[in-house]
């Protein structure tokens, strides 16, 4: 649905990558133009009507945020350059003061690497331990296994609302009031969720969350940190600078600002919050709802289809979500990828930034197929067709 | 030689591989060779013996046209002297790069002729002799 408003739709590429990026609507490519067109200036600096205007704007994206994930104050959304800094100024700027040696986390081995890679500096900084939450057969997250898990040094679980490589949506709500009655903080990687499914921050009592816009029909380079105010009001800045300081004479005499400014240091990047709360909006008029439940519904199709192939291998079809994973027999992952791309088709090939996964799946490189509102069952059909041929192998080689 | 011969060539490579699986044997020295652009990866063992290659091995994941470069360059490198063997190796990357080489020296290399017109699978067709490259300096 709605692929009118996707100018690259009109070159007639299928694209079936959203799990890495999504494709971007005209309206937020044209917010972003209107901001550089017609008040290009800095936000929260000046005293002319351009800068309060992009002062207004950019904080009406911080409002809009809010609302989307219904957190309690818009002082609760820091905005960052995506999840990965989300994640990295929670583990380093939060859980590197509060946690002690031998205080473990718990995570899984199908988390991306920047949900594993900042726990594993820490282990190595401090002493803390990673530990892994063991997956189900079907590579998903049972409250059984977390409870199993859990041991009376464990402080923290830190892991994504839906998985990147097998899409399963985990059962956060169970898990996090789970948590919290051991007193455990929670976590959680909403890159995939955010925007393709609803996400409540209240409801499910999240402590951390981090978001990436361009997942969500936003503009690269741009993302939040979301926290419940005591949480984030205690992390440690880790740039200082302009914008979030009060006042300073001496080392011993520096006030910063309050949340969330004192965790945005420096001129940020005000196009890409103005394109964020673009994508917001427009997300909005389609409804998560209707977005989440014609994802579900395609994902049975691409299901049923992909079954009339006979050399497939599907890793995770009981899953409900946006996401599939499979290979063709004896096909290498990249060369299933590489021919494909000769049709306009464009999926992902590889270890999806998920190198602990295959310790779970037995198999390394697997090609994905993530759905967004705008694929339809024709992108399905031309994926089908392109894929029962039997010379996938020799007309990948491009010779 | 006509791109359907070099298509069978490439294909009988990547499923049936040359000299594909480690030895235990602790003569060969070893290394590996990854892409840092996309998910190719081999381990690589190398034997020489009085400046000749004796075996080549190799084990890994990769796509077609890096294993089957891999298995064709350890089939046509075990036998040479070191110096025989760099010049080979030298001959396949001026192919690549589209400079001048001598063709004859390559045989059957010369499957990737035209693998210029397809950038993005240069490093495809280069990684598993590159790691090669690598054994035998250190081996020098």
């Amino acid at each position: 649905m709605n692929r009118e408003d996707f100018p690259i739709l009109e070159s007639g590429i299928v694209y079936f990558d959203n799990g890495a990026t999504t494709l971007k609507p005209k309206c937020v490519i044209d917010s972003m133009v209107d901001y550089y067109t017609n008040y290009p200036s800095n936000a929260h600096r000046g005293d002319y009507k351009i800068s309060l205007k992009a002062s207004s704007e950019y904080e009406l994206a911080r409002e809009k945020l809010k609302d989307f994930i219904n957190a309690e104050t818009k002082e609760e959304i820091v905005f960052t350059s995506g999840s990965t800094e989300s994640l990295n100024m929670i583990v380093n700027g939060y859980f590197k003061y509060f946690l002690k040696e031998n205080d473990e986390v718990l995570i899984t081995k199908a988390e991306h690497a920047s949900n594993i890679l900042p726990w594993y500096e820490l282990e190595n900084e401090i002493g803390i331990k990673v530990n892994y939450i063991p997956l189900t057969k079907d590579h998903t997250i049972s409250l059984e296994n977390v409870k199993n898990s859990i041991t009376d040094k464990t402080k923290v679980i830190s892991i994504a609302h839906i998985s990147n490589v097998i899409g399963d949506v985990r059962p956060l709500k169970e898990i996090i009031s789970y948590a919290h009655e051991k007193g455990i903080l929670v976590v959680v990687d909403a890159a995939q969720s955010v925007g393709h499914i609803n996400v409540d921050v209240k409801d499910l009592d999240i402590d951390f969350m981090a978001m990436s816009a361009h997942k969500m029909c936003g503009p690269t380079g741009i993302g939040a940190l979301y926290a419940k105010y005591d949480l984030l009001d205690k992390i440690k800045p880790y740039k200082y600078g302009g914008g979030m300081n009060v006042a300073f004479t001496d080392p011993k005499n520096i006030q910063y600002m309050d949340l969330p400014t004192k965790l945005e240091a420096g001129t940020q990047n005000i196009a890409g919050v103005i394109g964020f709360g673009k994508a917001i909006d427009y997300i909005n008029e389609i409804g998560i709802d209707n977005i989440e439940e014609y994802t579900d519904n395609l994902k049975k199709y691409l299901v049923d289809r992909l079954k009339e192939i006979n050399n497939i291998n599907i890793y995770n079809e009981n899953i409900e979500g946006s996401t599939l994973t499979f290979n063709i027999d004896k096909v290498f992952a990249q060369d299933t990828a590489i021919y494909l791309d000769k049709y306009n088709i464009c999926v992902r090939s590889g270890e999806h930034c998920a190198k602990k996964l295959d310790d779970e799946l037995g198999i390394k490189n697997t090609v994905r197929v993530s759905l967004y509102f705008y694929n339809n069952k024709e992108d399905i059909d031309k994926l089908v067709d392109a894929l029962k041929n039997d010379k996938i192998l020799e007309e990948s080689i491009g010779i | 030689m006509d791109n359907n011969l070099k298509r069978t060539i490439i294909l009988e490579n990547y499923e049936k591989p040359f000299h594909k699986g480690l030895t235990n044997d602790e003569s060969y020295i070893k290394g590996n060779k990854n892409s840092q652009t996309c998910i190719d990866n081999f381990d690589i063992q190398l034997k020489v013996n009085n400046n000749i290659i004796e075996d080549i091995r190799f084990d890994g994941e990769a796509c077609a046209i890096a294993t089957s470069s891999m298995s064709i360059s350890i089939s046509k490198l075990i036998g040479k002297t070191i110096e025989e063997a760099l010049n080979i190796i030298e001959n396949y990357e001026k192919m690549i790069n589209e400079e001048e080489y001598d063709k004859d020296l390559l045989e059957e290399l010369i499957v990737y002729e035209d693998i210029y017109k397809q950038p993005s699978r240069k490093k495809c067709a280069t990684l598993g002799i590159e790691g090669i490259k690598d054994l035998i300096k250190n081996a020098k």
